[in-house]
């Protein structure tokens, strides 16, 4: 069964059109990777999904269930969380802080605090500083963190490796995976493709408002990618 | 009276302030919007206890048990009828829709009250005082006063420091689109960040009825005083706020030493003189921003 059925999805900016009748599902359990230049509608594509754009309400179906622009946080409630791109992280909250916001709603689940703590221990250790002290990659790890407190049935991820060293944004998809083996659907957007695409099962790659191709890692070529990335 | 006794007096005054100050700094750190009728509420609180108190023969901190949650309901109702429809539209609306509000509620106490001062009465309180030795005494009703701010102060920062709304109150206040992701309603929020500021000006406003007179014109003064506190004290700083109001009514009781007309203008010189020396105020929380 599909966990996220998006049909026809259109999304604007005041006058200006980011997405043109984005169509694509996910499966429950599945991790997905959409991948595409800067302005291609990635970021659009998963804002629009968690409630923080308005768009048609059935452009977006959870479980069967139409929730096209409802707002953020009763689709939070819904089990969509939307790990941010640029990680905002709370400057005025400590990490500890940042995680406990993340379980805002009290949806139950298996994310607890101590089960982000094992999987990032450096966040243990410095869970009473404020959020924004840490480095680009621990502030990443904050930001998955915070996002699994909400305990997600669907977890969309915008940009993990943004602004980070190559062995960091490695560690960060190593943990990842064993996340998303868990059974978690994930939704994860890059620019770099390097790493996502180990992980994901699908990849939908998108170039001006539009998915200009999609299909499994192992089955689509370099040069068809980055003539779907670059419109070459 | 001697200089030590003046600024005993104006650093008792400065609890009055920062209780006016308190609810105003709270709106602006969270929603970054200015409630210019915040004064007029105060004063709405006021009327609404000596009506209480003299109807009813209430003692007045019996009318302020009744007065604070009927304000801090109408801050809920403020918040979630009117307020939040100005969301998303930019600073102006905010600014001139609680403009308008203010004199909306001054012409509303004009026609209900006419245009006499009136006194919440204070039930003898009002001349107790407890000396303190060396010919220095304090009145205890300013003292109470203080004590109260500080009391609110305390309660307020628990509330922001160790309780999961309290968290969504920051949350909000660092980045309202993120807090959003978290699942944190933003309008909820706000309507409580309101009901909280109007029950905490109408402390504010009742007590300052049963220190002095008051009539329906009396709450700009109160916003601008509550203002320059918060300016003073820094934006986002709740002990700031306590601060600015002590350096405040200081201020205000050295000049009115020097000269009976000069207390007032010495409040606003000082004020300037810390926006021109330190604009963020001395407590100003510093954020990051990346």
């Amino acid at each position: 069964m599909s966990r996220l059925v998006v049909r026809q999805l259109d999304a604007f900016y005041g006058d200006f059109q980011a997405l043109f009748g984005i169509s694509l599902e996910v499966a429950e359990g599945e991790t997905v990777a959409i991948i595409g230049a800067n302005g291609s509608g990635k970021s659009t594509f998963l804002k629009a999904v968690a409630g923080a754009l308005p768009v048609a309400r059935t452009a977006v179906e959870l479980d069967g269930v139409a929730v096209g622009g409802r707002p953020a946080h009763e689709l939070v409630d819904r089990g969509v969380t939307l790990v941010p791109e640029g990680r905002r992280i709370f400057p005025s909250l400590t990490v500890e802080e940042n995680l406990r916001v993340g379980a805002y709603r009290g949806r139950s689940g298996r994310w607890t605090l101590d089960r982000v703590y094992t999987l990032f221990p450096r966040l243990a250790e410095r869970k009473r500083q404020p959020g924004t002290n840490l480095s680009g990659g621990e502030q990443q790890m904050l930001a998955i963190g915070r996002g699994l407190m909400a305990n997600p049935q669907l977890l969309l991820i915008d940009e993990i490796s943004l602004g980070l060293a190559p062995v960091v944004i490695k560690q960060l998809y190593d943990v990842l995976a064993t996340v998303t083996a868990e059974g978690i659907t994930t939704v994860l957007v890059e620019q770099d493709m390097s790493q996502v695409l180990r992980i994901a099962r699908r990849v939908f790659c998108f170039r001006q408002g539009i998915v200009s191709l999609s299909g499994r890692p192992g089955e689509l070529s370099r040069g068809e990618i980055a003539a779907a990335y670059f419109g070459t | 009276m001697g200089w030590l006794d003046t600024v005993v007096q104006g650093l008792l005054l400065g609890g009055l302030y920062a209780l006016f100050a308190t609810g105003l700094s709270l709106i602006f750190g969270v929603m970054r919007i200015v409630n210019l009728a915040h004064g007029d509420f105060s004063i709405l609180a006021a009327f609404l206890a000596v009506m209480l108190v003299d109807a009813l023969a209430l003692h007045w901190l019996l009318a302020l048990a009744v007065v604070v949650p009927l304000m801090a309901l109408l801050g809920y109702l403020l918040q979630r009828l009117v307020l939040n429809r100005l969301l998303g539209r930019g600073i102006l609306p905010p600014i001139l829709v609680t403009f308008g509000l203010s004199i909306i509620i001054q012409n509303a106490l004009l026609e209900a009250f006419s245009a006499d001062s009136r006194r919440v009465n204070p039930g003898g309180i009002d001349t107790a005082s407890l000396a303190l030795g060396g010919g220095l005494a304090v009145g205890w009703f300013s003292l109470i006063t203080l004590l109260v701010a500080i009391l609110v102060l305390i309660g307020l920062q628990l509330f922001i420091g160790r309780t999961r709304r309290g968290r969504a109150f920051r949350a909000t206040a660092d980045d309202q689109a993120t807090a959003a992701l978290m699942g944190i309603d933003d309008r909820g929020l706000y309507a409580l960040a309101m009901a909280l500021s109007l029950g905490i000006v109408a402390i504010a406003g009742i007590f300052l009825g049963v220190r002095t007179t008051f009539a329906f014109g009396s709450g700009p003064d109160r916003l601008l005083f509550a203002f320059e506190a918060v300016i003073i004290g820094g934006l986002g700083s709740l002990w700031g706020t306590l601060v600015g109001g002590a350096i405040l009514g200081v201020a205000q009781t050295v000049g009115a030493k020097l000269s009976p007309g000069w207390g007032i203008l010495t409040g606003h010189l000082v004020f300037l003189g810390v926006l021109l020396v330190r604009p963020q105020g001395l407590f100003a929380r510093q954020r990051r921003r990346d």
